[in-house]
């Protein structure tokens, strides 16, 4: 979807501000958060990109002020609620009113270790790879209304296939419970030009790793 | 929102989905075990073995088992070299993929706005932000995570460091240079500049 959170290029947002000895947390509750969140993903509840797109449908105004692990946290209520983990009367009351739906399995103290490895995306290849390293490829021109991984300011543009990754599974199809659809995914490099016109400074390149589908050749 | 986390964690206790001793468990890791250090070791185990540089940037996760990390890298690593002709910089302009297994949890800024928007449009002034400028024939590339690949930047190793140990050059490593919006330490830089 064309939400907020597809930022790449947008002017505006000032500087960017490190912070000296930054802590892990900066409150007891982000850590609670972003535990939660491992160990839902662990029991199987949704994927990753479930996560993603419940953040980017969070209104533009909420996804912009809230810090990053209030989106967490509030994505992560919506995907309780929308997918029937919980109901919003019981996040109300803070304590289950009626009994959880079975999952696949827990995250428990002593698979922590196990927990804390990511999962791996290559999925079976459907069809032979379309593109190789070297060949010129067009983006397409899409503006699905939910969850894709084309950012905005690489649509339609001309790049180079740089390398091939293998077959992934598809965050578009993931996101709308179309299972994982494989699909081959490239590192696809375009010049500073082709994105950001003829001013742009000519030593940029900026690559994006694109699947099969968000590419046509050229 | 502590409050509000603290009802969500109840309701997914209760409900059997979670257990709270994990998550106590995989913030302890957070907070104690995974960090900079560990894509530190990697750097430093690159400039110091040619073959294992040249595994790093073939098959970065597969290389990167072999060194026995506390947390186990998942697939999908990708280690990219700078170079005295081009700098990498990797940002994650979608939501904030970082190679979390190898460099710990994100900083703040780098999930932040600013750096997301700026990143790919200009990555020169991203860099003065962070008091580094390059040469301007210097080639700038950016990588943008938009899947689950994650990137890590191998710098250059600092000049003045021959003979160093694995572990001392280790020290020059940076977070940031591993990101690629900071260089390594130079070995002659005093305790107070570093960052």
């Amino acid at each position: 979807m064309d939400g907020v959170h597809d930022m790449g290029g947008m002017d505006g947002f000032g500087k960017v501000a490190p912070e000296p000895d930054e802590p892990p947390f900066h409150a007891a509750w982000e850590g609670r958060v972003l535990a939660m969140q491992r160990a839902m993903a662990y029991a199987g509840a949704w994927q990753i990109d479930v996560s993603r797109s419940a953040q980017e449908r969070l209104p533009p105004q909420v996804y912009l002020t809230a810090s990053y692990y209030q989106r967490w946290e509030l994505a992560m209520e919506r995907n309780v609620t929308e997918r029937g983990f919980a109901d919003a009367d019981e996040i109300a009351a803070g304590h289950a009113l009626r009994a959880g739906k079975p999952l696949q399995r827990k995250l428990t103290a002593d698979l922590v270790q196990q927990g804390m490895t990511r999962g791996s995306f290559f999925r079976q290849a459907q069809a032979p790879a379309r593109f190789k390293p070297g060949d010129r490829v067009r983006t397409r021109k899409i503006h699905p209304p939910t969850h894709t991984r084309l950012p905005r300011y690489a649509r339609g543009r001309l790049g180079i296939v740089e390398r091939q990754h293998g077959c992934h599974a598809f965050p578009d199809a993931v996101a709308t419970d179309k299972g994982d659809s494989p699909q081959w995914l490239y590192t696809v490099v375009f010049e500073g030009r082709e994105l950001w016109g003829a001013d742009a400074d000519p030593t940029i390149k900026v690559s994006i790793d694109a699947f099969e589908p968000y590419l046509e050749p050229a | 929102m502590q409050l509000r986390v603290r009802a969500l964690e109840t309701v997914l206790t209760e409900k059997g989905y979670i257990d709270p001793a994990a998550l106590d468990l995989i913030i302890e890791a957070y907070e104690t075990k995974v960090g900079p250090h560990s894509g530190a070791r990697v750097v430093a185990r690159a400039w110091s073995d040619p073959a294992f540089k040249q595994a790093l940037i073939e098959d970065g996760s597969k290389a990167v088992r072999t060194m026995g990390h506390e947390s186990r890298v998942g697939d999908h690593l990708v280690v990219v070299e700078n170079t005295p002709t081009q700098h990498n910089i990797v940002v994650c302009t979608l939501c904030s993929c970082y190679p979390w297994e190898v460099l710990g949890l994100p900083p703040v800024w780098y999930k932040s706005a600013p750096y997301r928007s700026r990143a790919v449009k200009d990555p020169r002034g991203v860099l003065a932000d962070f008091g580094v400028n390059l040469p301007k024939e210097t080639q700038i590339r950016v990588w943008d995570s938009t899947a689950e690949t994650r990137f890590l930047v191998l710098p250059m190793r600092p000049a003045g460091t021959e003979g160093w140990s694995e572990e001392r050059v280790a020290s020059l490593v940076t977070r940031d240079c591993m990101i690629g919006t900071g260089l390594p330490k130079k070995p002659d830089q005093k305790p107070e500049e570093l960052r």
